[in-house]
């Protein structure tokens, strides 16, 4: 599991990583940890004007200073109006600060070209995975017999198949489609749940949207298709889609589920039961430590929302997680003094800087007869798939290794790169993948690449 | 809640219904913000439209925030923060170096220097170690490892995430945990989404809701008929009681939980509040070890802290730890997996911690302004507090114990007989219709008893004390002291309700 692969190596980056004997002189003076989803922890630095309105409302002596700009300190001085005694240290209402479910709700509907958006549907949790756990603890019901089943795809990124076992629901994979770039195909979906009779009652359908670990993004079509489905066979809809912000891909273009499922219309559109989840933490704010993100419900049992709303009273989300997630759906606007520096770095630097990490990608592992990148469309990772070598694979096996850890530990240890094997995320039996963040800064990620060419031939080499 | 074009389609084809919904998560309740504040929240919003009432603002007096009620927050710790969230900031000579000292330190130790990045599950290293020294400190020496210290999302995340571990079995071996009647309500909430079996013991009210033994050892050969009791709960200092426990009464509890093979869990978040004339906090870890290697090798606690309450008041932070002791490293394993579905506790909050176990220092230039915030912080909630208990004592029907520290009173009113029929007939808990009327009548929000746990046939209501700060506002205003302004609505409300009940037929 992926807790466990990261567990294993506390990466300092001033010390080079634990030797596993293998006996080769380091080449590196540091390790790049890229094996997270963090944009910050690979080197990317925030978006100032969310920093200082951060620092504004923290410590207010600063709007008297000229150090900041006029939009921060009236942002500040809005954002502080909407907290309890003016002080981002106290509570707020169990569903979040009412003001910034009202933004939330005004950015879900411009982001779905005006399908409405009621904030008494939202709850803002200490990130999205929290209140995923929250909706499936409704959903999975641990006594019952048979137990609870939830469809996830394969791969699917680690925290929520922990959430899952940890409730008592069982999961039921469904494969994604690697070779036509991780499409989701129908007849898998059906093959998944069909595998379930007898085992277990499937209640929902989980997808992530664009994807973690692989980075495609589901058309609209292929949107529309889940949503009848899932209506047809009675289950209840989890779209996880945090990395909504980030769609690179050419052709790619984010529709929400809860877009597609307006449009396709009466009477789906008014029963289809969804559970949408957003977050502060991923897009190019990044901002993964303060903890903040949401759930928006739609079409819920009104009794249901009821006791989703006891399960969101007992912790509530950090206030100034709220703030940044404020800025993120309410950025600066034309006019406004921090504009030209915000749309600088967010929209012209920041996407150029992942634009040249996608191709620069795609170009260097494609480029390996033994490697091999689909297209990468969107989310903040590349899943390359491996085709080792059966010498590689024996090694592995002997020292009681999945192969792609084994490579992934060799990596670390040759080359100074952390990524994260396949073995964690699921994959086809018999296929090896690694993961990596690409939202590095590029000068970064040309290291990595460097770094990676050199280890993979020198690997493929031993081993052939 | 209001239902919606988009939302609130009746049940029928619904795939997740009342009926198949996990049947735990409708036991779940939270009475600190039940459905009295959601009536609160409902006035205060009719008041904004300008809907006429008796009283122009809702004095929300039933959740422990200080900073709600107009405590001035750290500014050390802000300053800190302040340059953890824009570290151009430490080009800034109007902050003091001991602030920059910290920031930078705290930075160092985040990923990318960036307080955005995740952090790792257990929390940041380096804080960890921090707290470790800080419980040291405060415990006369006693060691402390930083890899039995868990950082987390308030204190209530830790609590909640001990109790998964431990909640297990079926049918009579399903796990027992003994929480004091009256509780905080995160305990109830947790143990009945966990399906665990909750052991009610109870504080004794006529001396000053102290503990006793006996009441413990009656509550546990009881359980034992129908359950495995595996767990025994304290708050100290209480909530919503204020109680502060002597030494003895916690070396009392803990040969209870060695002898009877419980694990404790020490909720500590108010070690800080402590008022009483002779009352002092004693914390269990330091307790367990005075009492020699028989008890402190031997069993296992998890105790809890936040940044929430004390001084600090930073509820919005998020900020927290436990501290586990004696646990079997197999457990500890599972607890490492079990916090990584959090992926990490909020790293201001983890910021925060580190400086309020890791203030100025008498030879930094920030210490004598941060021991002056403070003293005066705890003074006023002394105050606050000592003002409260007084107030309630004058009206009639309603006895306060002592508040020998926290952040609550918890009075104990008599309802006339008619007034309890009343409830009854309108399907309403006693306490709950005593403190709705109020609400409505005086814009006054309270939480009943009920939602606490009290004896059967008693009634109370929890008053969060810090309310006495905002009445400090209207008091400049109008003339009026608090005293008189509280015991004026208070009691005109208190006396007509019993007249009506006592009266009417």
């Amino acid at each position: 599991m992926e807790r466990q692969w990261r567990g294993k190596f506390p990466v300092n980056r001033r010390k080079p990583a634990v030797e596993l004997g293998s006996g080769v002189r380091k080449s590196y003076r540091e390790v790049i940890d890229v094996s997270w989803g963090d944009p910050h922890r690979a080197g990317v630095k925030p978006l100032s004007f969310v920093r200082q309105v951060l620092a504004a409302c923290l410590y207010s002596e600063l709007m008297d200073g000229d150090k900041l700009m006029v939009d921060v300190k009236q942002r500040a001085q809005r954002l502080l109006g909407t907290c309890a005694g003016g002080s981002v240290g106290s509570y707020c209402a169990t569903a979040g600060i009412p003001q910034t479910l009202q933004s939330v709700s005004q950015y879900i509907m411009r982001r779905d070209g005006g399908v409405p958006c009621h904030p008494e549907n939202i709850y803002i949790s200490p990130g999205s995975q929290w209140a995923l756990t929250n909706i499936l603890k409704v959903l999975v019901n641990s006594e019952a017999s048979p137990r609870t089943g939830v469809l996830i795809p394969v791969p699917c990124h680690s925290t929520t198949i922990i959430s899952l076992t940890t409730l008592g629901a069982v999961a039921v994979p469904y494969y994604l489609r690697e070779e036509r770039g991780w499409a989701l195909e129908m007849e898998e979906l059906q093959r998944a749940l069909d595998s379930a009779k007898g085992v277990c009652n499937p209640v929902a359908l989980y997808m992530i949207n664009p994807g973690n670990p692989a980075g495609y993004v589901q058309s609209r079509k292929s949107i529309q298709e889940v949503i009848r489905f899932a209506a047809e066979k009675k289950l209840f809809l989890l779209a996880d889609e945090v990395f909504q912000d980030c769609v690179y891909g050419k052709e790619s273009e984010f529709v929400s589920y809860k877009r597609a499922l307006a449009e396709i219309g009466a009477p789906l559109s008014d029963s289809v039961e969804l559970a949408s989840f957003h977050t502060a933490s991923k897009g190019l704010m990044g901002e993964c430590g303060l903890r903040t993100g949401y759930v928006e419900l739609v079409n819920l049992d009104p009794a249901v929302m009821k006791h989703i709303n006891n399960l969101f009273s007992t912790n509530s989300c950090p206030i100034l997680g709220q703030i940044a997630l404020d800025v993120m759906v309410n950025p600066p606007q034309p006019g406004d003094p921090s504009y030209p520096l915000y749309l600088k770095v967010r929209h012209f630097y920041l996407p150029a800087s992942l634009a040249q990490n996608v191709r620069r990608v795609e170009e260097v592992i494609n480029s390996f007869p033994d490697f091999s990148c689909q297209p990468l469309e969107g989310g903040a990772f590349a899943f390359p798939r491996l085709f080792l070598p059966p010498k590689a694979i024996e090694r592995a096996k002997e020292a009681g290794l999945q192969p792609d850890t084994f490579y992934c530990l060799r990596l670390l240890e040759e080359a100074g790169v952390l990524f994260s094997p396949g073995t964690e995320y699921g994959q086809k039996e018999g296929t090896y993948h690694i993961r990596f963040c690409i939202m590095t800064p590029s000068d970064t990620m040309e290291e990595i690449l460097r770094r990676l060419s050199a280890f993979h031939e020198q690997f493929m080499k031993e081993f052939s | 809640m209001s239902q919606q074009a988009v939302n609130g389609v009746p049940c029928r084809g619904k795939v997740l219904t009342v009926e198949n919904m996990n049947p735990n998560v409708k036991r779940v309740e939270y009475a600190v913000r039940g459905p009295i504040v959601q009536r609160a929240v409902q006035i205060e919003k009719e008041l904004r439209e300008g809907v006429k009432k008796p009283f122009t603002e809702v004095i929300k007096a039933n959740i422990g925030d200080a900073q709600a009620m107009g405590q001035r927050p750290i500014t050390f710790f802000r300053q800190v923060l302040a340059l953890c969230s824009y570290p151009e900031l430490l080009e800034d000579n109007k902050f003091p170096e001991d602030a920059k000292q910290r920031a930078r330190r705290i930075l160092d130790a985040c990923g990318g220097h960036s307080i955005g990045a995740y952090s790792a599950s257990q929390g940041i290293e380096c804080i960890r170690q921090d707290v470790a020294c800080y419980i040291e400190r405060r415990d006369g020496g006693i060691p402390s490892n930083p890899d039995n210290i868990y950082l987390s999302t308030g204190a209530s995340d830790a609590i909640v995430t001990i109790l998964k571990l431990l909640v297990c079995g079926e049918g009579r071996d399903r796990t027992g945990v003994m929480i004091s009647i009256p509780q905080y309500p995160l305990y109830s909430a947790a143990l009945a989404d966990l399906a665990a079996v909750q052991i009610n013991y109870y504080l004794d009210e006529d001396n000053c809701w102290s503990l006793n033994v006996a009441e413990l050892k009656r509550a546990l050969n009881e359980a034992k008929q129908h359950c495995k009791p595996r767990v025994l709960c304290i708050i100290n200092p209480g909530n919503p009681t204020g109680q502060v426990q002597s030494r003895q009464c916690i070396e009392d509890v803990i040969r209870f939980a060695k002898e009877e093979h419980l694990f404790l869990m020490a909720d500590e978040v108010y070690q800080d509040n402590v008022y009483a004339e002779g009352c002092k906090f004693h914390s269990f870890k330091k307790v367990l070890f005075e009492m020699g290697p028989e008890y402190s090798s031997t069993v296992e606690m998890a105790s809890f802290h936040s940044t929430s309450k004390c001084y600090m008041g930073e509820c919005g932070f998020r900020g927290g730890y436990m501290e586990v002791i004696n646990m079997d490293p197999e457990v500890k394993a599972q607890l490492t997996k079990l916090v990584s579905v959090r992926l990490c506790p909020p790293v201001p909050g983890q910021a925060l911690l580190d400086l309020v176990v890791n203030p100025p220092q008498p030879d930094e230039p920030s210490y004598t302004s941060f021991m002056k915030e403070r003293t005066a912080v705890l003074a006023a909630l002394a105050e606050k507090a000592r003002l409260t208990e007084e107030i309630f004592n004058t009206v009639p029907g309603i006895t306060c114990n002592p508040v020998q520290g926290a952040m609550y009173t918890f009075p104990r009113i008599t309802l006339p007989p008619k007034a309890i029929d009343k409830a009854k007939a309108e399907g309403k808990v006693p306490d709950m219709f005593y403190c709705m009327k109020l609400l409505e009548e005086e814009g006054i929000c309270l939480v009943p008893g009920s939602g606490f746990g009290q004896k059967d046939g008693t009634f109370h209501f929890r008053f969060a004390s810090l309310v006495m700060l905002i009445l400090q506002k209207y008091s400049h205003s109008l003339n009026f002291s608090p005293f008189c302004l509280i015991t004026t609505n208070f009691s005109a409300f208190h006396g007509f309700f019993f007249l009506f009940f006592c009266f009417t037929s």
